[in-house]
């Protein structure tokens, strides 16, 4: 968030006058090319790729973003103009960046200061030639006042485009998954990979945009903050994820096992606490009951694991849906069988009924007799 | 005149007694390996729906010698012949009867 807080100044600087411009450009050079780049090249990613950002002001927000684009571009490579062809297309369709291109291209890539002063003189110019652009079309306060909203909009794209990006980072997933011990779903890894796919593609954005080494520090700084602040970004960003608290199994006694959040976890699949049971008991080949505070006592040892591995299996055969893997998904009766229907597919479909089969004679024949 | 290809396959014939389909209770004729717990860390392998051409009785036969169990078959009345091992040996029972030819997709493995 701290490197934002600089992006703030470019903004400014072109707001003034040319004269101040020119007196104050040589000052910040080498910030300037450097400062606004990540910012402004992500807007343009995210406008020219996916994210349709304010529909009401697109024109304008295009035109701002190809000048940023033209102004901060210095710090990108050569590389990344061939990754990105339609940015260059874009650029292409104005004229006067891609003069600017070349001067500040030569710039930045030799940060040494003798071509520093050379690149300062092209930039004051594309300055000059972005004000006066700017002053034909709009008064100095409406173009301010729509700087910072698309500054602020860039950002917010960006935020957004991390959001995504956490969803799929590697790191932030393994210890979700450590903590919910639960649920990396098969079904629910594909859309993962979808949004791995995703990250790659930006983190080359990123190794572009951050020149600096300890960009990945700021970044992961990031994401450690971001999702510290809102852990619910974790869950609803990755769309398809689907996780689920795993069981608390305890011991009672010897031979009994309380399952104690099932009505939780119940809710969460949207199933009925009767049906999940019946499934749990026909699996793992043993009886139980619901006591008192609603939790199952399941008779026989088992553990957590176990159960979760039961628990499992009764998601995919009765919760996600078989075409659309979605887990929204409503189970419903009729004529003694059980119909499935998806939410998000609509889909429907008839799933088994659960059978416990054969049950072995266990235990003393005496105390079975009474039944 | 009769033109093979239109006349191969009546979709909307009657079907008949629908009680005479197997499938119709979605109820394939899955293997069914199962366990259960008994007392202590002991367990029970259980192997329901063995289809009609094997022989259950030298099937057990070949399971006790060859997991070093005993075993036994039990006669139920709705599920038919059922094999009864001693010790959790569902792992081993599918990949047995794989190997022995029996496709993978008709075992059904349950327990935890």
């Amino acid at each position: 968030m701290a490197s934002e807080e600089p992006l703030f100044d470019p903004s400014l600087k072109k707001r003034k006058k040319k004269a101040v411009a020119f007196t104050e450009d040589p000052l910040g050079a080498d910030a300037d090319p450097t400062a606004p780049a990540p910012e402004t090249i992500e807007s343009t990613t995210t406008n020219g790729d996916v994210v349709d950002l304010g529909p009401t002001t697109a024109h304008e927000q295009m035109k701002l973003n190809g000048e940023d684009v033209a102004g901060g571009e210095p710090p990108v490579d050569d590389d990344f103009k061939a990754m990105f062809g339609d940015l260059k297309k874009k650029k292409k369709k104005k004229e006067i960046p891609m003069d600017l291109d070349l001067g500040t291209d030569s710039g930045t890539s030799a940060p040494a200061p003798a071509p520093a002063a050379a690149a300062t003189e092209d930039l004051d110019f594309s300055d000059i030639k972005k004000k006066k652009k700017k002053s034909t079309k709009t008064k100095y306060d409406l173009e301010a006042f729509e700087k910072e909203l698309n500054d602020s909009k860039a950002k917010t794209a960006e935020e957004e485009e991390e959001d995504v990006d956490a969803a799929a980072n590697p790191n932030l997933d393994h210890v979700d998954e450590a903590e919910l011990g639960e649920n990396p779903f098969a079904q629910a890894d594909a859309p993962v990979g979808v949004d791995a796919g995703n990250e790659a593609w930006l983190k080359s954005d990123r190794d572009y945009t951050y020149p600096e080494a300890s960009s990945l520090k700021l970044l992961t700084r990031f994401y450690a903050s971001l999702h510290a602040a809102n852990p619910s970004l974790l869950s609803a960003s990755s769309q398809k994820r689907y996780t689920i608290a795993p069981p608390s199994i305890h011991r009672e006694g010897n031979k009994k096992s309380i399952f104690a959040n099932i009505s939780d976890i119940c809710k969460r699949m949207h199933r009925q606490p009767e049906h999940v049971i019946q499934f749990l008991f026909a699996e793992m080949g043993t009886t139980g009951s619901v006591d008192g505070a609603g939790r199952l006592v399941i008779k026989g040892r088992f553990q957590q694991k176990q159960v979760e591995n039961v628990l499992r299996r009764y998601i995919v055969e009765y919760v996600t849906c078989k075409t659309c893997k979605s887990p929204d998904t409503l189970l419903t009766k009729e004529n003694r069988i059980f119909f499935m229907s998806c939410e998000s597919c609509g889909s429907r479909r008839s799933v088994n009924p659960i059978k416990s089969g054969f049950q072995a004679q266990v235990g003393k024949r005496s105390k079975n007799k009474t039944g | 005149m009769s033109v093979q290809n239109l006349t191969a396959f009546d979709p909307f014939a009657d079907e008949g007694d629908l009680g005479n389909n197997q499938d119709v209770g979605s109820q394939q004729n899955y293997i069914h390996i199962r366990i259960q717990q008994r007392n202590g860390r002991k367990t029970l392998t259980t192997l329901q729906g063995l289809p009609t051409e094997y022989d259950a009785k030298k099937l057990l036969k070949a399971f006790k010698k060859e997991f070093a169990c005993n075993g036994t078959l039990v006669e139920d009345e709705e599920m038919g012949q059922v094999i009864q091992l001693q010790g959790d040996q569902r792992l081993k029972i599918s990949n047995f009867l794989t190997e022995n030819g029996i496709d993978k997709k008709t075992i059904k493995l349950h327990g935890f």
